[in-house]
């Protein structure tokens, strides 16, 4: 296997060339910065809450391959889903990027997700991949209790 | 005679394979490897040596002693520095910049007071000072740098001035390469009766170093970017400052006299070396600083140079690279920062690592000139007395590798 067919998959390059959801959102219910020290990579994430679900989620990144198509990928599979939905898909990720096991098969909606399997065999790189999924665990965290949607 | 290849036979990583391919180390600045002579001396002193020193009346504490007070002497010859007692051991370069930050420091700085620094400054010469700053209600003050990345002396005309107390600047910048003019700088310090503390971790172990003849106060550096081993730095001071400055740490080995309420210091350097220093480490330091010797200062930063002006040229073959720095090799050191228009700095050394090239990728310790230069990081490549033209074209041909992983952002 080449580092190609690896890491630099056809779905990470797009999503990387292309990030979805990049931009920000005016008074957004909930606003969240990430850094990855090591490398740079920095993350703006910016959500809008309408009920329980994720009504439009925004990102402003600067990071690595990685991190951006990561990021644009988890924007895409967590907009209009329930907070609690989100919550389940970002542990999915999470054990999937830093489980031991072989790979994760992920069920078809999210089977984008999958070309970040080839992350786990390059340990300097989970932290790249990780960086939007625990930005947004933390803007999901940041709602306050029984705020829902915005103020 | 500076001959590579008979040096990379004193080097035994070099004869590494990484993911297949040979070894080619660029990533100097961050770490020197070490020839097998200062490998060798940590081995003999645990195996023929090792005892503590300054104290034991036995045979291998007056050796070890003798060893390792030996190296003082050696440290001061190699940096124009007349009186070994003015030579302090520290763990590295940003614990001798603590030391002068801390020590002088807090016994010197008032509020209103101005530290001078440069954009470039990694963070070791930089947040101590911040902090000091802080403690002291003083005020950072930051020269500026020409559209080629060279300092600006205009900036320091009109930034020393009479509230300054230290200017405190880098050698050679371990981003940018740019050497810093310091000797001008401690005229301007001087002329307003401020100290100047340089930072040499990037500059001591590429260009020929004389205090005497930089003019400056205070110089910290690291022996782990010169050939020797992790955990041994440098504090040079002036004699007469050093004295006045009261201890950094304070413990066993640093005092003279101990009575159950106070102590008295011990002398120069001693009284700033507080608790078993690393014995073993300072003794392998000075087969580095041999070796270095034998090849002589001026050989090393010719053969950089030529490295250097080399590979600068190769780059700006490439289509959309962006170097940072002076382009003119002799003005800076062998350090070339650069970027891929839409390639990630971390993704180019993740595919360099498959060639078995080692750079570094990210922000080096200097984040405020990261964001100075509009960027969340760079990839370096730094070079050192064992790395060739070959190497050079190789790292060449595996951006090119890097350009196609990517989907030929940059070379287009």
């Amino acid at each position: 296997m080449s580092l190609a067919d690896d890491l630099y998959r056809e779905t990470i390059l797009d999503h990387y060339h292309n990030p979805r959801n990049q931009g920000e959102i005016a008074n957004p219910s909930v606003q969240v910065e990430g850094v990855n020290p090591l490398c740079g990579d920095e993350i703006t994430l910016f959500m809008n809450v309408n009920g329980d679900a994720i009504a439009d989620l925004k990102l402003k990144s600067r990071g690595c391959s990685i991190n951006m198509a990561s990021g644009s990928m988890m924007s895409e599979v967590v907009k209009g889903q329930p907070l609690t939905e989100a919550q389940r898909i970002i542990e999915l990720i999470k054990s999937m990027l830093l489980g031991k096991s072989a790979d994760v098969m992920l069920p078809e909606e999210l089977e984008d997700l999958e070309s970040l399997q080839g992350v786990k065999k390059y340990p300097v790189r989970i932290k790249c991949a990780l960086l939007p999924w625990n930005t947004l665990l933390e803007a999901i965290q940041n709602l306050n209790p029984g705020d829902n949607g915005k103020k | 005679m500076f001959n590579v290849q008979k040096i990379r036979k004193d080097f035994p990583v070099l004869d590494r394979q990484v993911n297949g391919n040979p070894l080619i180390y660029l990533d100097n600045a961050a770490t020197s490897q070490k020839p097998a002579a200062v490998i060798e001396s940590l081995k003999s002193y645990y195996e023929r040596c090792n005892a503590n020193i300054h104290r034991g009346i036995h045979a291998l504490s007056e050796e070890a002693t003798e060893a390792y007070e030996s190296v003082r002497e050696e440290v001061a010859r190699f940096i124009g520095a007349s009186e070994a007692r003015s030579v302090v051991f520290t763990r590295n370069t940003t614990e001798a910049i603590n030391v002068v930050a801390q020590s002088w420091g807090r016994a010197n700085l008032l509020a209103g007071d101005e530290i001078v620094l440069t954009p470039m400054e990694h963070h070791s010469n930089l947040v101590p000072w911040q902090q000091l700053a802080q403690e002291r209600q003083a005020k950072l003050v930051f020269l500026e740098l020409t559209d080629d990345g060279l300092l600006d002396l205009n900036s320091a005309r009109r930034l020393i001035g009479s509230r300054t107390k230290i200017v405190c600047v880098t050698q050679m910048s371990n981003v940018l390469g740019t050497i810093t003019p310091v000797k001008e700088l401690a005229q301007l310090a001087h002329a307003q009766g401020a100290l100047i503390l340089v930072d040499g971790a990037q500059g001591v172990p590429h260009l020929p170093t004389s205090v005497s003849e930089l003019g400056c106060d205070f110089l910290a550096f690291s022996f782990h970017k010169m050939l020797g081993p992790t955990g041994v730095g440098v504090l040079w001071g002036r004699p007469e400052l050093l004295e006045a400055m009261p201890p950094f740490l304070y413990g066993g080995d640093m005092i003279s006299a101990v009575w159950r309420d106070r102590a008295k210091w011990n002398e120069l350097p001693w009284k700033f070396e507080a608790g078993t220093p690393n014995i073993a480490d300072v003794i392998a330091a000075g087969q580095a600083l041999t070796y270095l010797q034998e090849l002589g200062m001026d050989q090393v930063r010719a053969h950089e140079v030529e490295l250097t002006g080399y590979a600068l040229r190769r780059l700006q073959e490439i289509g959309d690279a962006t170097i940072y720095g002076p382009l003119d090799a002799h003005q800076r050191g062998g350090v070339v920062s650069f970027n891929f228009a839409g390639v990630h700095p971390h993704d180019i050394g993740q595919i360099l690592n498959e060639s078995g090239i080692a750079i570094r990728a990210g922000h080096h310790c200097c984040q405020p000139l990261m964001r100075d230069l509009n960027v969340a990081g760079t990839a370096r490549a730094s070079f050192y007395i064992y790395n060739t033209r070959e190497e050079v074209d190789r790292l060449l041909e595996a951006l090119k590798e890097a350009d196609k992983v990517m989907g030929h952002v940059a070379c287009r």
